[in-house]
């Protein structure tokens, strides 16, 4: 690879980082709302009485989130801002900041999607490879129809019913949350035990229907991959079924499933809002939840810019390394 | 017809498919018949019924028939769906040939955009959107914002199987006898690729439910309409979990079971269709 598609692909990746950024801050200001007044009136009304002074508190909110001035202005130091890091302070919890905030929810949408994206994607990749070896035991071929159906079903729905069944109909396992309530956070043993457990089901409902879409698109790249000609071949030269089976089928066939899994770890972030939403699993989805109830729009800028740029790198990186793996691919021109 | 149910026969998860969707279409239709649906708005019955003889999927804890609210709901989900699929899969045709077709700078123009835009996760960027013009989506300006999207994928898909098309025999003899450009595009390639074009729209079409979906169960969805997301929305609002309201839920994660594997099954038989290689492997 050269020197110039290297620069062509970071090119392409500050470009999707700029573009994020300015949706992030055009598209709510089209919006009209003001976010400040509405929190100020909420404020308010649960206190009981109108508050008199309200246009003044406003401005004053207002100079200190520096929405006075004018909007070019805004717009610079917003970059400025994002460049660094600094995503301001969340309006709803305000003297938290939101890069704060965000860097407590990851580990656990990280720890949660990260485990369930390796072991579907190991899992699926290796029955999808043996439901395409004619020499795989025969029930496995009822494998799947309920493989192909679970894949079909949205992972939260999932969650829902499993919620349900292994949750509140038979009490095994906790519903709702990351850990106990009232436990607090730390390297203990029980602490992580408690973790796993609340992390069961919503990993389980993620790797059920996950699993279905790997086996489904390793059976179809093993179905291609055994069609070819030195897998004939290797078969008439009288190799051992097993060994034509991993070293000409399984070696070849993987080769698209590692540029789905590059993929899916990139989505990690993104790829489950709403199963942490429905099992309230304290991950970035249920943090971007709450920031849409309160209407704080610093807070979800934040969260949306951080999943577009991990997104971006991950396209990056996987770029740059694909050709390491898979000598055919150059990026000469195409 | 007799070779058509004999293919029918053998393409068995178009069957499946579409006997699903027929399935919920005759549900709705004929509770249209069996159930007032002015009882899917709020207070119209007694709140929190178990399911009995009188509602038969119960009511929830606002007031509203359940029963009522899938019979008027279900249509409205798959309004969504197909408003936003139709219109991204229309405009990513219409892109996609104008790509492929012509190349050049639009072609470069057209792939960069869909390509930069594939590697934003869709349902952020929408919700971004949502929060936008948030205060009273309606369940059609719901379609739209989903539908802002959902040209992206099927401009991509469609944009490379016309590459393949353009370079075949027939359509360089069509070019030689002096077929304009977009003769060429639909009396030559796209009869070629409309069944394709059918599974990229059942594709866009799931899609854009289940973005439209995960919307409205976020609480970005139109508030007041009973569609399946929204119920979905009030079922964890209301915590209907953990109180035990095993009902309020089970009715809307049913149906929108069915949709997906109905639409995921008809897309798998139009594959085969549009694909005949897959039936050797099937």
């Amino acid at each position: 690879m050269q020197l110039r598609d290297i620069l062509k692909r970071c090119g392409v990746f500050f470009v999707i980082v700029w573009l994020a950024a300015s949706l992030n801050f055009f598209l709510p200001k089209l919006s009209g709302q003001d976010p400040v007044r509405t929190k100020l009136l909420q404020q308010a009304q649960l206190g009981g009485y109108v508050q008199q002074g309200i246009d003044e508190m406003v401005k004053v909110y207002e100079v200190r989130f520096g929405l006075d001035r004018p909007l070019w202005q805004q717009y610079l130091s917003y970059l400025g801002d994002v460049v660094r890091g600094d995503f301001n302070f969340s309006i709803a919890n305000y003297p938290r900041t939101v890069a704060d905030m965000i860097g407590e929810s990851i580990p656990w949408t990280v720890g949660l999607l990260g485990m369930t994206t390796i072991l579907s994607f190991v899992i699926g990749t290796i029955l999808g490879a043996l439901l395409a070896w004619p020499r795989a035991p025969r029930w496995m071929a009822w494998l799947m129809p309920p493989l192909w159906a679970l894949h079909a079903i949205p992972f939260f729905l999932l969650g829902l019913i499993l919620m349900y069944l292994l949750a509140f109909q038979v009490p095994l396992l906790p519903i709702f949350g990351g850990y106990s309530m009232g436990v607090n956070p730390s390297l203990s043993f029980t602490f992580i035990l408690d973790v796993m457990r609340h992390a069961t089901l919503p990993a389980l409902s993620i790797i059920l229907v996950a699993t279905g879409g790997w086996a489904l698109g390793m059976r179809g790249m093993m179905v291609t991959t055994m069609g070819e000609d030195y897998v004939v071949f290797a078969e008439g030269k009288g190799l051992k079924s097993l060994t034509v089976f991993t070293r000409y089928c399984l070696r070849n066939a993987i080769l698209p499933q590692i540029t789905a899994l590059a993929l899916a770890l990139g989505q990690i972030l993104s790829g489950a809002v709403l199963v942490e939403v429905i099992f309230g699993y304290p991950g970035i989805g249920t943090l971007l939840f709450q920031a849409i109830r309160e209407n704080d729009h610093f807070l979800i800028q934040g969260i949306v810019f951080t999943v577009i740029v991990s997104l971006g790198l991950a396209t990056l990186l996987l770029d740059l390394v694909y050709p390491l793996l898979d000598p055919r691919i150059s990026y000469r021109r195409t | 017809m007799n070779g058509f149910t004999r293919y029918l026969g053998r393409n068995l998860s178009l069957v499946v498919g579409s006997g699903l969707l027929l399935f919920l279409l005759a549900f709705v239709v004929v509770g249209h018949f069996i159930v007032d649906v002015e009882d899917a708005r709020a207070l119209s019955v007694r709140p929190l019924q178990p399911p009995s003889w009188r509602y038969p999927f119960g009511t929830d804890r606002q007031g509203r028939d359940l029963l009522a609210v899938m019979v008027a709901g279900t249509p409205l989900t798959l309004r969504i769906g197909f408003i936003a699929g139709i219109l991204g899969v229309g405009i990513g045709t219409v892109l996609a040939f104008v790509a492929a077709y012509y190349r050049g700078w639009a072609d470069t123009i057209i792939r960069g955009i869909a390509d930069i835009g594939l590697t934003v996760p869709g349902l952020l960027v929408l919700i971004i959107i949502a929060v936008g013009i948030r205060g009273g989506l309606s369940v059609n300006q719901m379609a739209l914002v989903v539908a802002s999207l959902a040209w992206l994928n099927p401009t991509r898909t469609i944009r490379s199987q016309v590459l393949s098309l353009r370079e075949r025999g027939y359509v360089e003899i069509a070019r030689m006898s002096g077929m304009s450009g977009p003769a060429i595009i639909f009396f030559e390639l796209m009869p070629n690729l409309l069944p394709y074009l059918a599974a990229t729209l059942v594709n866009a079409v799931s899609s854009a439910i289940l973005a439209s979906i995960g919307l409205e169960v976020l609480g970005l969805g139109p508030i007041d309409a009973p569609t399946l997301g929204m119920t979905l929305y009030w079922v964890n609002f209301n915590a209907a979990m953990i109180n035990g309201w095993w009902w309020w839920w089970l009715a809307p994660t049913v149906i929108i079971v069915l949709v997906f594997l109905g639409l995921f099954f008809v897309t798998v038989g139009l594959d085969e269709i549009a694909n005949p290689r897959l039936r050797k492997s099937a």
